[in-house]
């Protein structure tokens, strides 16, 4: 019997958990790590500083997610040993065979300075990609009377690269339904040099936020926050100042993962991104946003990947080489307000497409074109998510990239 | 992939213009680029910066970001920003003959 112990149940863990009960020989041990019970719907928490979704929705028992064959166990990760092959909690050392670490990726708003001061910290400035972050932002959106709304995003990588995006459209949206857009000067602030990360993608997006009257601030790298003088300051001398500042900090792995010698400088494990094996350590994966594949941060991608993984492991695990690779397949709804929404699809190589993405039973979605379908995609992907996802069921899509349907943007007319 | 020619020297460049391969990079052709992106000189501040550059990514295979160059390499990044105006990281990627850093995905 091997032990199999994954850090971190949340999406990437839990899937994983299920998937492994099923791949792998009945006598496996395996075990789940995580500090409490809460399992949220972290794409749920766009929704909430709109209202239209709620704190008490997005949360569900991690436990109940979980395969009853696979143990949770409840403590705070401290330091894995990856010679000694154990890993040490705040009440209990546990012993693994196998090690996969799938804890995610965590907003540090502190490593900003002056964003947690507290004058400014939750008071005019706000994470939402938090369940405390976007609850207390609800309230400041529905109190705020106008004025400058920035829209930041720290540095890169962050998770769920789209949301700051869909962020400022839908604010855009909610602002022009209580009839009061015109008093809100909209920026979205980036320290990329366009809308979003691929260029094809960036291009669409940016026009998307000139339609609605939305100002791009490019190539802003932040050097801090002036809490006396409500500004947002960068290194190269700009200082925009704001009213309500929504931001996206920094993103850095688990704490444990950098006291463990385990991370880069941001605490992602690096690993190989066909394989998700750590690059200095036998027996030990990252898998999700914990590792340090260069694509995007997201749940999508964590589907994909563990896909992929679950049948690579299965054969390590049954002492033959793993023959599998993963892509670094992402797609992504981005909500774009009005009821619409705009789907992504890109892998390690391959640039975002046009065209449609081959989902039988549910498709086709449009791919980098807003339409009322893809909106629809994005609401039903919360039923998707909790009950075919999780579990590990087989979803109607393909794992890796096709490019059936699809068309490379630049060769289809500008719609 | 286009090439590009300047003063003789001879180099492959993805859409962007940055570096595909840093073994067609040389000292000297970093000299007459610096001119290109508004760099009159490279001191040797300049260069500290690019060599750090050059040998981490020898290292690790990925162009080091910002954040790399201060807590690995030391730099001040408000001193980068002053030695290469505006974009140090892209500047900095293009004139050491490097990618441009992703994390930007």
């Amino acid at each position: 019997m091997s032990q199999v112990l994954i850090l971190g149940a949340g999406t990437a863990g839990t899937m994983l958990a299920n998937m492994l009960v099923k791949a792998l020989p009945p006598d496996a041990d395996i075990t789940v790590v995580d500090k409490d019970d809460a399992h949220d719907y972290q794409p749920g928490y766009l929704f909430i500083p709109f209202g239209t979704s709620t704190p008490e929705r997005v949360r569900k028992s991690r436990k109940a997610q979980l395969s009853p064959k696979v143990r949770l166990v409840m403590g705070t990760i401290q330091r894995v040993d990856p010679e000694a092959r154990t890993v040490t909690l705040d009440n209990a050392t546990l012993d693994y065979d196998w090690l996969i670490i799938a804890t995610g990726t965590t907003p540090r708003p502190d490593m900003t300075d002056g964003l947690t001061d507290d004058r400014v910290w939750r008071k005019s400035a706000f994470d939402f990609y938090t369940l405390d972050g976007a609850t207390a932002l609800a309230k400041a959106l529905k109190d705020f009377k106008g004025g400058k709304l920035l829209v930041h995003v720290t540095e890169m990588p962050i998770k769920c690269p789209v949301a700051p995006l869909e962020f400022v459209l839908l604010a855009d949206d909610y602002f022009r339904h209580r009839r009061m857009r015109h008093l809100v000067d909209i920026s979205y602030v980036t320290p990329l040099d366009g809308a979003f990360t691929k260029p094809v993608a960036s291009k669409r997006l940016g026009g998307l936020l000139k339609d609605r009257s939305i100002r791009l601030v490019t190539d802003f790298a932040i050097e801090r926050v002036d809490p006396e003088k409500r500004t947002i300051n960068a290194y190269d001398g700009r200082a925009l100042p704001f009213d309500l500042l929504v931001t996206v900090p920094t993103n850095m792995g688990a704490q444990f993962v950098t006291d463990s010698g385990l991370g880069d400088d941001l605490g992602f494990v690096p690993v190989d991104p066909k394989t998700l094996a750590s690059t200095r350590y036998e027996r030990v994966f990252a898998v999700g946003d914990a590792s340090n594949i260069p694509t995007s941060k997201a749940g999508s991608v964590a589907h994909f990947a563990v896909h992929v993984f679950v049948e690579n492991f299965a054969q390590a695990y049954a002492g033959k080489p793993m023959t599998h690779a993963f892509d670094g397949h992402a797609n992504c709804f981005i909500e774009s307000g009005r009821g619409k929404a705009m789907l992504l699809d890109f892998n390690y190589d391959t640039e975002p497409l046009t065209g449609v993405f081959p989902a039988p039973a549910v498709g086709p979605f449009s791919l980098l074109k807003e339409s009322r379908l893809n909106h629809l995609g994005k609401l039903a992907f919360e039923q998707v998510y909790w009950q075919i996802l999780l579990p590990g069921h087989p979803l109607p899509v393909p794992t890796l990239m096709t490019m059936a349907g699809k068309v490379p943007a630049e060769k289809t007319k500008e719609a | 992939m286009p090439i590009n020619t300047i003063d003789g020297y001879t180099f492959t460049v993805n859409d962007e213009g940055f570096f595909t391969n840093r073994e067609e990079w040389s000292e000297p052709l970093a000299e007459i680029l610096a001119g290109l992106v508004g760099i009159d000189d490279l001191t040797e501040a300049h260069w500290a910066a690019l060599r750090f550059m050059r040998d981490d990514q020898a290292k690790t295979g990925m162009t080091p970001t910002l954040r790399r160059m201060q807590t690995q390499g030391k730099f001040d990044v408000k001193e980068l920003f002053t030695l290469f105006p505006g974009k140090p990281a892209k500047k900095m990627s293009y004139l050491a003959g490097l990618p441009k850093p992703v994390g930007c995905v």
